[in-house]
């Protein structure tokens, strides 16, 4: 189900990737101000809006969560979300290491771009406890849809305030006062589709693991059951958990591949 | 190749160097860490699944006496081929 085409997925995040990185060292020129440190750029922008996609992401699909109640959009949603906290991880520190190479310091809390990054991460941060505190399922992932839609639209106003803010050292990339030669914007853009090739890829590995565990502890629960072997000493629970429950429709999504009817 | 080389601009691994490399391997950290634990995930599921099977092997092998014993009985119910095991 969620394992189709994902090894093309793979090849060509590989593919895109490896070019990018050819690319940025071997061909786009160095930039006249910052020189060699400025190859941060094509590592750190496309980490921060692919992350920041992300969370949008997360947030389109936790609307779909409340408006179906179909479990597997609340799946997507916590795994785009939780992808996307990785990738918040890595925008913060590989952009803490552009500041000290560039500014001299890890961190500048006068800037209002890092500081609104660093708002939005800690915000979404939160959202796996706020998962884990909820024992029941059902609450739960209503809960933490509830939590993706309005942190979703916190994220473009986020992007929109900082904009318009004045005062900022952070360089301006996207927008009328980008000043990028050629070569540097069709870096940029290869750079970005392979980072966003990264996330699909990573994040459709984490949804085929996640629910073949799922069918796996399914399968597993049919056969004792077949078996006769008493269900309590496999509790049908798998315990507190922060992600998704899927036990329920695991045997529902592949019936002909299980045939439970046949064990009776 | 060495001519392609050649023509390459070199890297300029100066002070700015280190950074950069810094950054780029913080990605590749992450990717190699994240890919790692996606392999320990799939050598649990890879185990769970040989457990199963062999579970279920165990359980065929317990009913395929009692399929004969039946068999030989007169008038005794024939093995039904729909309860072989679903999962070989």
């Amino acid at each position: 189900m969620y394992g189709k085409g994902l090894r093309a997925l793979s090849i060509s995040t590989v593919a895109v990737m490896a070019v990018a990185l050819g690319l940025v060292f071997f061909w786009v020129p160095l930039e006249a101000d910052q020189g060699f440190l400025q190859k941060i750029f094509y590592v750190h922008v496309p980490l921060a809006i692919v992350s920041l996609c992300g969370f949008v992401a997360g947030g389109i699909f936790a609307i779909q969560h409340l408006r179906t109640r179909e479990q597997k959009w609340d799946f997507r949603s916590y795994v785009a979300i939780h992808m996307s906290l990785i990738f918040g991880v890595a925008t913060l520190i590989t952009g803490s290491i552009w500041a000290k190479g560039s500014w001299g310091h890890w961190w500048e809390w006068d800037e209002p771009t890092l500081v609104s990054f660093l708002i939005v991460f800690l915000l979404y941060a939160t959202y796996q406890p706020l998962r884990f505190a909820i024992e029941d399922p059902e609450r739960q992932s209503r809960y933490a849809s509830v939590f993706a839609v309005t942190a979703g639209a916190f994220v473009p106003l986020n992007f929109i305030a900082v904009r318009a803010s004045t005062q900022f050292l952070h360089p301006r990339v996207l927008g009328a006062t980008s000043n990028l030669p050629w070569q540097m914007s069709l870096t940029f853009v290869i750079s970005l589709v392979g980072m966003a090739l990264l996330f699909t890829t990573l994040c459709k590995y984490e949804l085929t693991v996640k629910h073949t565990r799922a069918q796996l502890r399914a399968l597993r629960r049919l056969a004792e059951r077949r078996a006769g072997t008493p269900t309590s000493a496999t509790p049908p629970s798998r315990g507190r958990s922060a992600a998704p429950s899927l036990h329920a429709t695991a045997m529902t999504a592949h019936p002909p591949s299980t045939r439970p009817e046949r064990s009776r | 190749m060495p001519a392609l080389l050649a023509e390459l601009p070199a890297l300029p691994l100066h002070e700015a160097g280190k950074y950069v490399a810094g950054a780029y391997v913080v990605l590749f950290a992450l990717v190699l860490v994240y890919v790692a634990i996606m392999a320990v995930r799939q050598s649990r599921l890879e185990r769970d699944l040989g457990e199963l099977l062999q579970r279920e092997q165990e359980a065929r092998d317990d009913e395929q006496p009692r399929g004969d014993a039946a068999q030989t009985e007169p008038g005794g119910a024939q093995a039904d081929p729909s309860r072989e095991s679903t999962l070989v």
